[in-house]
């Protein structure tokens, strides 16, 4: 490319001083070619092929039943029922991610403001305190939370001396608590990080010039630091949906979320097929939602990278 | 210092920013609710009884069993291997992909963007299985080559992360002046950009070893049975049966977190 261009352009083609040539990204997107987008390929192409009659794996024929089997099964005498099973797989995967989502936003806005709020050598302190769990393995935390609400678990055993039973463990209560535990710092973090910046005199110049004080949380305040909730929605949503350790740990397997059951495809169940078309589900659904974000996020204007 | 002159007075009353009503409480309530899970399982470690749940008295006797535990010991050694070579290959990766990607073209950029972004986007579950799926088409014995290809995969966007953030705040005067003094694109490279970068790559380094340690879902599938590593392991000691010796596990994984994080906060502190 270099020997067409004339002299004065060369300069622009080798970019700035100092970058280097764009080949060296060549062996890092090969290797994720291989690693990242060719499971992703198989999870679409075995969406579409039939299960084998013995063992794990595919067959190598076309066809869409395993998406029919997603809505309707058939019956022994040929005639075909809506089936709702995995319907309500997803249903509780969405519902539980939304109620997550709503509840880490409802106590991450106060947090993080409050945080942002305080002197600088305490906020330092108070960041690390919510930055340490995310250097935590998630398997850990699920389990500490496990061992909190276990039956004979410290809340357990302090409501039993009043003699109130308690016994949430391995309900869709447990998951979506455990959910909320493992991703409340996500939602705390990007918002902080927005307050942070927020110059709060703005605040006080609204109060000045004669805004009540909700009206300045409505129109100052939350329009702030809407990049970093915004963020911290699709931080806690994404992973939420596709979450496995808490519906597993915690809801006992009760409360079967998409990757469980998906997991179940790829494990016990052996119908690896039909575990791709939930997953090619799930892709399709997660995308949707980082489109829906992203253009929430350009139709207000606000830059967030949700990569 | 604009935060504490938050306070201002308002037709005679006092509205003040940093004592919102509620977010005092909420915030306390808030870091309660994140640690005392870890506290329980810090404490009950050291409780003597078999049951959990029950406090007997204070005993290091879990500890014992774990440092005697050799199924502990193989899975631990497993993911340290796994965690160090993940790592290294995928900060090399993140630094060449890095650099790389500022003067790639808008489609190869695209392109790029979308593998590095995926595993951040897609359901870790989806990626572990199609990996699965992956490496019995083609012959990778499950084990710990293929955990080490899954993990660097997966560490790469991680490592990325600050290396991309520090690039994009770089100060272009020392690269115009070795570039002027007529330094090559190598030598430029070598003496100046990745001195620059190095607190970047570092932090990045240890964000893809944290995620690698930690990675639970795409292990639990491609391990296989004879490269068990530490939370895949931990995984069946909690569903098998419930000993103390996992609240043991926890703690000293919570004590390398913690000493990791301090560690890296001290060294980036001394550059500093």
């Amino acid at each position: 490319m270099t020997a067409v261009t004339s002299p004065p352009k060369k300069q622009a083609q080798r970019g700035r001083p100092g970058q280097s040539s764009p080949k060296l990204a060549y062996l890092p997107i090969l290797f994720l070619a291989f690693a990242i987008g060719i499971p992703l390929l198989i999870i679409i192409v075995y969406s579409f092929l039939e299960k084998p009659s013995q063992g794990t794996g595919v067959k190598w024929v076309f066809t869409l039943e395993n998406y029919k089997a997603l809505f309707i099964q058939e019956k022994l005498d040929g005639t075909t029922v809506l089936d709702t099973r995995y319907i309500k797989v997803l249903w509780t995967s969405f519902y539980y991610s939304i109620i997550t989502t709503v509840v880490t936003l409802v106590l991450a806005i106060p947090v993080a403001m409050w945080i942002a709020t305080r002197d600088a050598r305490k906020r330092n302190l108070l960041v690390a305190l919510v930055t340490l769990p995310f250097w935590i393995s998630i398997l850990i935390r699920t389990y500490g939370m496990r061992q909190i609400i276990a039956d004979e678990g410290p809340i357990g055993k302090f409501l039993g001396i009043f003699d109130i039973s308690f016994s949430i463990l391995y309900t869709p209560t447990a998951t979506i608590l455990g959910l909320i535990y493992v991703f409340l710092p996500f939602m705390i973090l990007p918002i902080y990080a927005s307050a942070e910046r927020f110059d709060f005199r703005l605040a006080e110049a609204a109060y000045d010039l004669g805004a009540k004080r909700m009206t300045v949380v409505r129109r100052v305040i939350l329009p702030s630091i809407r990049p970093g909730v915004i963020s911290g929605i699709a931080l806690v949503f994404i992973p939420a949906l596709g979450s496995f350790l808490q519906s597993d740990m915690l809801g006992g397997g009760k409360t079967n979320m998409v990757a469980n059951v998906i997991a179940n495809n790829f494990g016990q169940a052996r119908n690896w097929p039909f575990g791709s078309a939930l997953a090619v589900l799930l892709i399709v659904l997660t995308l949707l939602f980082v489109l829906i974000m992203q253009g929430a996020a350009q139709k207000r204007g606000d830059k967030v990278e949700l990569v | 210092m604009s935060h504490s002159q938050t306070a201002t007075r308002k037709r005679g009353k006092l509205v003040n920013l940093r004592n919102f009503p509620g977010f005092n409480p909420t915030a306390w309530f808030v870091l309660f609710f994140l640690y005392s899970p870890l506290l329980y399982v810090v404490i009950y470690s050291f409780n003597s009884s078999r049951i959990g749940a029950v406090w007997e008295s204070f005993s290091v006797k879990w500890y014992g069993k774990v440092f005697e535990n050799t199924d502990i010991q193989r899975a631990l050694k497993n993911s340290l291997q796994v965690g160090f070579v993940a790592t290294l290959l995928s900060t090399i990766l993140a630094v060449m992909a890095a650099l790389g990607l500022l003067r790639m073209q808008r489609a190869g950029k695209a392109v790029a963007m979308a593998l590095i972004g995926a595993p951040l986007i897609i359901a870790e579950i989806v990626l572990a299985v199609g990996t699965l799926g992956l490496f019995i088409a083609v012959g990778v014995p499950l084990g710990k080559v293929g955990l080490i290809v899954a993990h660097t995969a997966f560490c790469i966007p991680f490592a990325l992360l600050p290396i991309r953030a520090r690039l994009s705040q770089l100060d272009m005067a020392p690269f115009e002046a070795a570039s002027d003094l007529g330094a090559n694109e190598r030598e430029i490279l070598r003496r100046i950009t990745l001195p620059l970068l190095a607190p970047a790559i570092f932090a990045g380094a240890l964000l893809a070893f944290a995620i690698s340690i930690d990675d639970f879902i795409t292990s639990f599938f491609v391990a296989g049975p004879g490269a068990t590593t530490l939370p895949v392991y931990i995984f069946g000691m909690i569903r098998s049966t419930v000993t103390p010796e996992v609240n043991a596990i926890s703690t000293l994984l919570l004590l390398f977190s913690g000493s990791v994080l301090i560690g890296s906060y001290l060294i980036q502190r001394k550059r500093r």
